[in-house]
């Protein structure tokens, strides 16, 4: 197993083809494949194939009971012509992503930069205040309690108090308070694992570029944060980036929670609401397929997207 | 590995005040993150103080925010009800902690054995292998969720432990991070004179690499958990007896206003534990997260 040297590689691998070269090396480090077999195999099983397999099945219909029957793309026209509630899906996912993954993404960025400006030991306990409400699992349900429809719930009980409405608002009812109370609670949610990244990626940055800095006449926290601070963090924003757009189409589960399903006059059904729909409810896998693989690609989409302009914007 | 502990554990040094921090500003920021850490904490704050109220407390109008009178009163209701329900309670947590280790001890190790490879084994496959790992974190299971669910009928794992743990155990976020960090911290000159010496790569993993990515392999422990501890309905198990605690809780809590005090009990219950487990773990996760870069 012992390797041999640089010189003696690039003799070899001048005298023999490149395939031959390949191989070689396969089985020079055989036991490297040993070592990523179990997650691989895994990883392949659970996540490569059904992406793939959705996609094959998207053109077809396929109830569990008889094996598939291709249908080419009637799926997606159908999708697209005849199904008014996808339509209303597509657009809520859309508008939830799009406000709440760059909402997310700069309140990330703005409270760990701020907390980054605290002293160590309270910078860890601030840290855990903002980190908190995202690990907590469900504990987002509190705000049902809070904005409950009647007088009990601790919202209508100030707004009366105060006079401001007669009569309790039925918050998680009413199509004009859902969003944006759901968009809410998402943001409240929201600080997780890109968060902890900056946090992270403040504490690396190299101080000596600081004091290069300040002699290079920088002369604000504003200054410092955009030519030293944001160039040197970022391999973190990239990686915040993609977790936050991902995480901002992920937030079904948070809304079929707070409000129910079917969600009053479908205003947030989202496309993960009505994958589930014709998945898990009424088993029609093939058009369920169609669904997930054009959520598939809006997600990828969106993060090649956002990269791309990041990795531009540095640069 | 030195190198990187005295960067991200820092000297004072830095809380000189220095001619790019204005007193207005450091005040400007301690306004805002007093006000934005009040609304986090305030529901937080809010479900442990309702889970505290005596009944009379719950129902008072105007509700009051704090409480005047503390029992423990929702809690032990909150333990009765689950020990009267069909299902006993202690098998909600036997399932949830079963589910919780497992799967984390299977994420690790797997994660763990992959990351090395591919950071410190030159072996060809190894960069297309992870741009497939990064490609896999810019979308979420939804997607993969019907054919999952045609994979576990085809396995025969539906309704069984299997179709929790055994996914459980290639969450690709654990390879990025860990394979990240074996990148930064495990150094070259080592493992070649460990290799020089004869020792196999199984070896190395244990004796050299695991050892000094211990922050890596720690803030794994704690994703994982936290994400198989909060885990609740799961669409593959029907049987009442293979639930989690969290899918108990959750119907505990949408079971409607009359319960919210013992609700809120079991909502305390449920946040507890993953805030606990990361206050231990603080400096290992953001150690880790701090090499967690994605550099092109």
């Amino acid at each position: 197993m012992a390797n041999s040297t640089t010189a003696e590689h690039a003799v070899i691998r001048r005298d023999i083809s490149k395939f031959k070269w390949t191989m070689m090396q396969m089985k020079q480090h055989k036991v490297a494949y040993l070592m990523i077999a179990p997650f691989f195999i895994l990883f392949f099983i659970f996540t490569v194939v059904p992406v793939l397999l959705s996609i094959i099945l998207s053109f077809t219909t396929f109830n569990m009971l008889e094996w598939p029957t291709l249908v080419y793309a009637d799926n997606y026209i159908r999708l697209f012509l005849d199904d008014e509630i996808f339509l209303i899906a597509v657009k809520n996912t859309l508008m939830f992503a799009i406000i709440t993954g760059p909402a997310s993404y700069l309140l990330s960025l703005f409270f760990a930069w701020f907390i980054n400006e605290l002293r160590p030991k309270i910078r860890a306990v601030v840290t855990l205040l903002f980190y908190a409400p995202s690990i907590s699992g469900n504990v987002y349900l509190i705000w049902t309690i809070i904005f409950s429809s009647d007088q009990y719930g601790y919202a209508n009980a100030l707004l009366m108090k105060f006079n401001i409405i007669q009569k309790p608002i039925l918050w998680f009812q009413d199509e004009k308070y859902i969003f944006t109370l759901v968009v809410l609670v998402a943001l409240w949610t929201s600080l997780g694992t890109s968060f902890l990244t900056f946090i992270a990626g403040f504490q690396v940055v190299d101080k000596s570029l600081y004091e290069a800095g300040a002699v290079d006449g920088v002369k604000n926290r504003w200054q410092e944060l955009w030519f030293i601070t944001l160039p040197t963090m970022r391999p973190q924003m990239m990686l915040g980036a993609i977790l936050a757009i991902t995480q901002s189409f992920g937030f079904g589960a948070v809304i079929t929670a707070l409000v129910g399903f079917p969600s009053p006059n479908y205003c947030v059904h989202t496309i993960m609401h009505h994958l589930e729909d014709y998945g898990n409810q009424r088993f029609e896998m093939g058009y369920a397929s169609a669904i997930a693989t054009i959520l598939f690609f809006m997600m990828i989409g969106s993060n090649l997207l956002v990269t791309k302009i990041l990795r531009k914007v540095g640069s | 590995m030195a190198r990187l502990r005295s960067k991200v554990k820092q000297p004072k040094e830095q809380f000189k005040r220095s001619v790019t921090r204005s007193v207005g500003g450091d005040i400007g920021i301690y306004i805002i993150l007093a006000i934005f850490g009040v609304i986090m904490v305030l529901p937080l704050v809010y479900a442990i103080a309702q889970s505290l109220k005596p009944l009379d407390e719950l129902w008072v109008f105007p509700p009051r925010f704090f409480v005047v009178n503390p029992t423990f009163k929702n809690f032990t209701d909150l333990f009765k009800l689950m020990g009267d329900s069909w299902v006993p309670f202690s098998r909600y947590i036997f399932n949830t902690a079963f589910i919780s280790v497992v799967g984390t001890a299977g994420n690790v190790l797997f994660s763990a054995y992959a990351a090395y490879a591919i950071a410190k084994v030159p072996f060809p496959g190894r960069n297309f292998l992870f741009k497939i790992v990064v490609y896999s974190l810019m979308f979420n299971s939804t997607v993969t969720g019907i054919t999952n669910f045609l994979t576990m009928s085809a396995l025969g794992w539906v309704d069984t432990y299997f179709a929790v743990i055994v996914p459980a155990f290639c969450t690709t976020f654990g390879l990025y991070l860990m394979k990240q960090f074996m990148e930064t911290s495990v150094t070259d000159a080592v493992l070649e004179s460990a290799r020089l010496d004869g020792a196999s790569e199984n070896k190395i993993f244990w004796k050299i690499a695991m050892p000094m990515v211990k922050p890596a392999w720690i803030t794994l422990i704690i994703f994982a958990f936290k994400d198989l501890w909060n885990s609740g309905a799961n669409m593959y198990i029907y049987s009442e007896q293979l639930k989690t605690f969290n899918y108990a809780i959750s119907q505990l809590v949408t079971s409607g206003i009359s319960r919210s005090g013992v609700s809120s009990a079991a909502t305390v219950v449920m946040m507890i534990v993953p805030i606990l487990v990361f206050v231990i773990t603080q400096s290992n996760v953001i150690e880790t997260m701090s090499a967690s870069g994605m550099k092109d």
